[in-house]
């Protein structure tokens, strides 16, 4: 069941390729406008490199939240889901893992090469990726928390970032310091015990939201 | 519409609930914060005006940082009740997820924009302490930054609140926002303090004796004390406004409902 869900979530998002690549592109492009307006000088952007990607995947990352549960939200397609037998925490962790599929897998992969365009020193984008994988999957699971309660709001897509930006902020600061870090097997344990907390509490708080709006 | 239903009952002054739940009546919440509000207001002009002027003009100079040290007395009481507020608004939270009950989620309502309010004159009063102290009006140390963070985790609890044309969803979200924030509080703090640090290090805590002099503390407890009884008091007060609209709220439906009923029954019957 849940996997058919995954599965609808992916096959959703093939068929309309464009919505899948925006939040890759607009990652390209955010990290291209660093460098034009900070500096091109490849030791101003080695420095500044882990903190730029980083930046760039969580915006990134928000990009799509907004549509994650609303369309389906919009055609009553979400109730049909939470109708089908799932629980709503099921029905959230879900759909996080589709966002993350689609989001932060791709984030992932554009992140390497993004990262040696700004310079980073090679050695650190290993550190950077491995960093990424546990931040984007936490940031998956904020966000889809965020993106449930805003469910039916009035401007739901600009309350969102409000929302979860201040909640993901200890996740941009161990995944930077883990870049910039010599030794940074303790802020990458951090980002993983992160990722522990969030991956039960976030499904729970996002089946909630998803209860209480289709309660409404 | 549901939210509107709770308070509309008037209910007899003896009738007693189980434990809390007596507290939780929004008949008897209106008695008794009528009753205590005079009060409370009272204590928060006395004790704050007498810590904050015992502060000002009484208290030594700091020996290190001199007369700037006085903005301590507005600063530090707002920073603990901004904290302490969002974890009253936690409780509240909870206490609307568990028990459905309407009082608790317009406490909570009621409680974010004054909890935002002490941490925004915790930010100023701290910028302009930072301005001699560290020569700069904004410096990214560990604990102004997470004031920062609970500020915008305030603002988007009373934004998102007042997002929903059905009031319930939005004090449900709201509930669950608080939670989710409440959790992520400790953390948010623990990354920033990682982060960065040049703040001094507390002068006061629960586990250790406080390291500041006696003559400076007695008037910070008497800021703090008049600080609470501030935001008590600004809380039932709004509180109440909150109970009261509800109420005229749905006697006024009442009203239209009747009128319509009455207007239909006068007309005559339609001929076929």
């Amino acid at each position: 069941m849940l996997t058919a869900l995954i599965g609808r979530e992916i096959r959703l998002a093939l068929r309309h390729g464009a919505d899948s690549v925006a939040a890759v592109l607009f990652f390209l492009v955010v990290s291209v406008l660093f460098p034009l307006a900070i500096s091109p000088s490849p030791a101003v952007l080695a420095r500044l490199a882990g903190g730029m990607v980083w930046v760039a995947a969580l915006l990134a990352s928000l990009l799509p939240l907004e549509r994650l549960f609303g369309a389906d939200y919009d055609d009553g397609s979400l109730d049909q889901l939470l109708l089908s037998g799932l629980s709503p925490v099921a029905v959230a962790a879900g759909k996080t893992a589709a966002h993350w599929l689609l989001t932060g897998l791709p984030l992932l992969v554009a992140a390497g090469p993004i990262a040696i365009m700004l310079r980073l020193d090679p050695e650190r984008v290993a550190v950077l990726l491995e960093g990424l994988l546990p931040g984007t999957l936490t940031l998956s699971l904020i966000g889809a928390a965020g993106a449930a309660l805003v469910l039916g709001a009035r401007r739901g897509a600009m309350l969102l970032p409000l929302l979860v930006l201040p909640l993901a902020t200890p996740v941009l600061i161990f995944g930077t310091a883990a870049v910039a870090a010599d030794h940074p097997r303790a802020e990458l344990l951090l980002l993983a015990a992160l990722l522990a907390a969030a991956l039960p509490l976030c499904p729970l708080a996002a089946g909630a939201g998803l209860r209480a709006a289709a309660g409404s | 519409m549901a939210s509107h239903a709770v308070v509309f009952e008037p209910t007899p002054a003896n009738s007693r609930g189980p434990g809390l739940h007596r507290f939780a009546n929004p008949g008897r919440f209106l008695r008794l914060s009528e009753a205590l509000l005079p009060w409370l207001a009272a204590a928060a002009i006395l004790l704050g005006s007498a810590g904050l002027i015992w502060g000002a003009f009484f208290a030594p100079p700091d020996w290190q940082q001199g007369q700037a040290a006085r903005i301590m007395y507005v600063h530090v009481p707002a920073a603990w009740l901004a904290l302490s507020g969002y974890v009253a608004l936690a409780l509240c939270s909870a206490a609307s997820l568990v028990w459905r009950h309407p009082l608790a989620d317009l406490a909570a309502a009621e409680i974010g924009p004054v909890g935002a309010a002490f941490a925004a004159i915790c930010l100023l009063s701290g910028s302009l302490w930072g301005r001699p102290m560290w020569g700069a009006w904004w410096v990214w140390d560990a604990r102004l930054t997470s004031m920062l963070l609970l500020f915008f985790l305030y603002l988007g609890h009373i934004a998102l609140v007042r997002a929903f044309d059905d009031p319930t969803r939005g004090y449900r979200a709201g509930a669950i926002l608080a939670l989710i924030g409440v959790v992520d509080l400790p953390i948010i703090h623990f990354s920033v303090v990682w982060w960065n640090t040049l703040h001094q290090g507390n002068s006061i805590s629960l586990f250790a004796a406080p390291s500041i002099y006696i003559s400076m503390l007695w008037p910070l407890i008497l800021a703090t004390l008049g600080y609470s009884a501030g935001f008590a008091a600004i809380v039932l007060a709004r509180l109440r406004a909150a109970v009261l609209e509800r109420r005229i709220a749905s006697l006024l439906l009442a009203e239209a409902a009747r009128a319509e009923h009455a207007s239909f029954a006068a007309a005559p019957a339609p001929a076929r």
